[in-house]
């Protein structure tokens, strides 16, 4: 039978070939149809069919031009992985206590015939044994042998260490800390860890104040012991101390270690002997003790052993002998009007003692002023000494630098300050103000140039200064609940820092961090000298214009005598000044304004 | 009898040597220059560090034996030398 091809298409295709190629492409498109067409009057009569051979329909031969829109890529990367799912899943084992004792041991290996203890029957078996053959032929072999070794040693050390002084490999790690221990507090509610300290002797133990220092919260629930850990252990504190009143901050005796003297919550002095239980030895009458809470006590240096001195929000210094805690030895009050006034008196929140400079102390208030004080001044009047001026809220730390110790660090509102003891109007370095409240901050006791903060967001930072100043060495994210306070142990690797949760972590840095560095103390100090020097000329610069202004103030306004209002008139006159120049601005400005569209309006004018 | 003698006299007279003790299998010390205390002490501890290292290395490889045991300390050196029956130790300052 007859068939035509045709393409199932709008258009009639003719049988002339010049539609072919765009039938081709169309046949590319769509189905490729076989119509079979016949004429009307052969309708309904019977097909007959016969065999014909394959007939080649429609070849489709490869384009080699369409190949230039593709690009061969060989050899082509799959990954697959022939493996199994996993998943990953962290399980706490539960905690198990470990405790060490002691083991006695007692001589066995005696044939039972004889006894130990009997002098004779061990004689008797010695001389037994010492005439055995075997002894007496295997004691000189090994003799030999052991003669050998024991020349070898005497000959040469073959464990000697070779090379010791090349350690520099360790200034190439980045810097890093490792968490060693968590100490969390035992009680249900927990309480703030306000103040830590370390044990003098080797750091093996650690003391910490708790206390909540939220102002008015329930007292009775609270748990009032504070205790001491030793680092080893921290399932359960070595020894719990009972104030009467929460301890706010702790100190060991750093020439007698068993001994201890906090600040309570209320106010009061408390001294413990640790050979002598929970109970403080002595306590301070309320009458004579502080009036607010003590926020910090230190240790004096002197011949006893046993002063101190401590400092409280109520503006007062305290100074106590703790064999008689009855009353303090020594007053002083934060007047800076000098008039020894309490009303006026400024808080204190932390205080900084040296002892290689025992008559001289500085106390950080809550006003954010930094007093330094001498203590052998003749007149009350005489010793406060001199202010620093510059944080924007308490001032939570004060450490003077182990190293240059007339430089000192502060720690208060977002910034942590480092000043020079000559330079009273500003500080000398400081940091840019951070995201969160600052609460605590020391020097490192090996390296001159970094200290460490603790954050309210639970972030402690090393900062060096020789390496980096505007921003942190290293930040360490020690919990999610704000850090109170920090201390870092003397051999300058393990910080403790106590948050508000009742946990103290004990942390490791890195020996970077923790080992002396060769220039660090001639570039630390060409630096402190640099910047102070910085800061002595902007002081000078400053009193320079300010005495220019007053010079001037007075030539203009012959009138005015008095000082104060030559002040207030200068005051009154940089304002209307001020008000001239803004006005005149802003008409300048306006005027401007107006002007422009004419001027627009005349380029207009002229196309 | 008398070598045996010799033999502890020729390790005495060494540098460095603190004492010198003999034990048997059982860890009972036979001939001792240290002092009663001592000598008993050093003679169990050791007998059974020196059980511990045998074992060890016999299980190592079955085939081996553990010819020489060497403790060195931060203040000194004891080495013990084991044999089938007996066990000999010497404790050493060594001099450098």
């Amino acid at each position: 039978c007859k068939s035509t091809d045709t393409v199932n298409s709008e258009t009639a295709v003719g049988p002339g070939s010049v539609q072919s190629e765009s039938s081709v492409r169309r046949l590319v498109r769509m189905e490729i149809v076989h119509v079979y067409t016949r004429v009307r009057s052969e309708f309904g009569r019977y097909c007959l069919l016969s065999d014909c051979g394959p007939e080649l329909t429609l070849d489709l031969l490869p384009d080699p031009g369409l190949s230039a829109q593709f690009i061969l890529r060989t050899p082509r990367d799959q990954a697959t992985q022939a493996r199994c799912d996993m998943s990953e899943h962290q399980v706490n084992t539960e905690r198990f206590e470990t405790e060490s004792s002691g083991v006695n041991h007692t001589e066995g290996g005696w044939p039972k015939d004889v006894d130990p203890n009997e002098m004779e029957q061990t004689i008797r078996f010695r001389k037994k044994v010492e005439k055995d053959e075997g002894f007496m032929n295997s004691i000189p072999q090994l003799g030999n042998i052991m003669v050998h070794c024991i020349q070898q040693n005497n000959a040469l050390d073959i464990y000697q260490e070779y090379c010791t002084e090349e350690d520099d490999g360790d200034s190439a790690e980045p810097p890093s800390a490792k968490t060693i221990n968590v100490f969390r507090d035992p009680n249900e509610v927990k309480r703030t860890v306000t103040c830590l300290s370390w044990h003098p002797d080797g750091g093996k133990k650690l003391a910490g104040a708790y206390s909540s220092l939220h102002f008015q919260t329930s007292h009775t629930s609270l748990c009032q012991d504070s205790y001491i850990w030793d680092i080893e252990n921290p399932n359960r504190p070595e020894l719990t101390l009972k104030p009467v009143s929460p301890l706010v901050c702790i100190e060991y005796n750093p020439k007698d270690p068993h001994t201890l003297v906090g600040g309570t919550y209320s106010g009061q002095i408390a001294y413990w002997d640790t050979r002598r239980g929970s109970q403080p030895v002595e306590l301070s009458s309320v009458e004579h003790s502080h009036r607010d809470p003590v926020y910090k006590i230190i240790w004096l240096q002197s011949k006893t052993g046993t002063d101190a001195f401590s400092a409280s929000t109520d503006g007062q210094v305290l100074w106590w002998d703790v064999r008689k805690l009855s009353e303090p030895t020594e007053r002083l009050v934060l007047d800076p009007g000098r008039e020894g006034n309490l009303e006026r008196a400024l808080g204190a929140i932390c205080l900084e003692y040296e002892p290689t400079m025992p008559t001289k102390f500085m106390v950080g208030t809550e006003q954010g002023v930094v007093l330094s004080c001498n203590r052998k001044a003749k007149t009350p009047a005489e010793k406060l000494v001199c202010t620093y001026e510059g944080h924007h809220g308490p001032v939570h730390a004060l450490h003077r630098n182990p190293f240059f110790p007339k430089n000192f660090l502060t720690a208060g509102d977002w910034a942590a300050r480092i000043w020079s003891e000559d330079i009273r109007d500003s500080a000398i370095m400081w940091t840019r103000y951070q995201m969160s409240y600052l609460t605590d901050a020391c020097w490192s006791p090996v390296r001159p140039s970094v200290f460490f903060t603790a954050k309210m967001d639970g972030v402690l930072d090393v900062w060096d200064i020789l390496f980096k100043q505007n921003d942190p060495t290293l930040s360490v994210k020690v919990c999610d609940e704000p850090l109170y306070c920090l201390r870092v142990q003397d051999s300058g690797r393990l910080v403790a820092c106590g948050s508000q949760g009742g946990s103290a972590t004990l942390l490791e840095f890195c020996s970077g961090l923790s080992t002396l560095q060769k220039n660090d103390k001639t570039l630390l100090a060409a630096m402190f000298e640099r910047e102070a020097k910085r800061e002595k000329i902007l002081e000078s610069r400053q009193r320079e214009q300010r005495m220019k202004e007053r010079s001037r103030s007075e030539q203009s306004d012959a009138g005015r005598d008095s000082s104060d209002g030559l002040d207030a008139y200068n005051v009154q006159q940089l304002m209307t000044r001020a008000e001239d120049d803004f006005y005149s601005v802003v008409e300048a400005e306006l005027r401007r304004r107006d002007e422009q569209p004419q001027v627009t309006e005349h380029i207009k004018g002229l196309e | 009898m008398a070598e045996v003698e010799e033999t502890l006299k020729r390790i005495q007279s060494q540098k460095g040597v603190q004492g010198v003790v003999i034990a048997n299998s059982e860890g009972i010390p036979i001939k001792s220059t240290l002092d009663n205390s001592s000598t008993v002490q050093y003679a169990g501890l050791i007998h059974q560090l020196l059980l511990k290292a045998r074992s060890t290395v016999r299980d190592i490889d079955p085939q081996n034996d553990l010819t020489f045991l060497r403790v060195r300390s931060k203040k000194n050196e004891i080495m013990i030398a084991p044999d089938k029956d007996y066990f000999l130790i010497v404790i050493q300052n060594p001099s450098d």
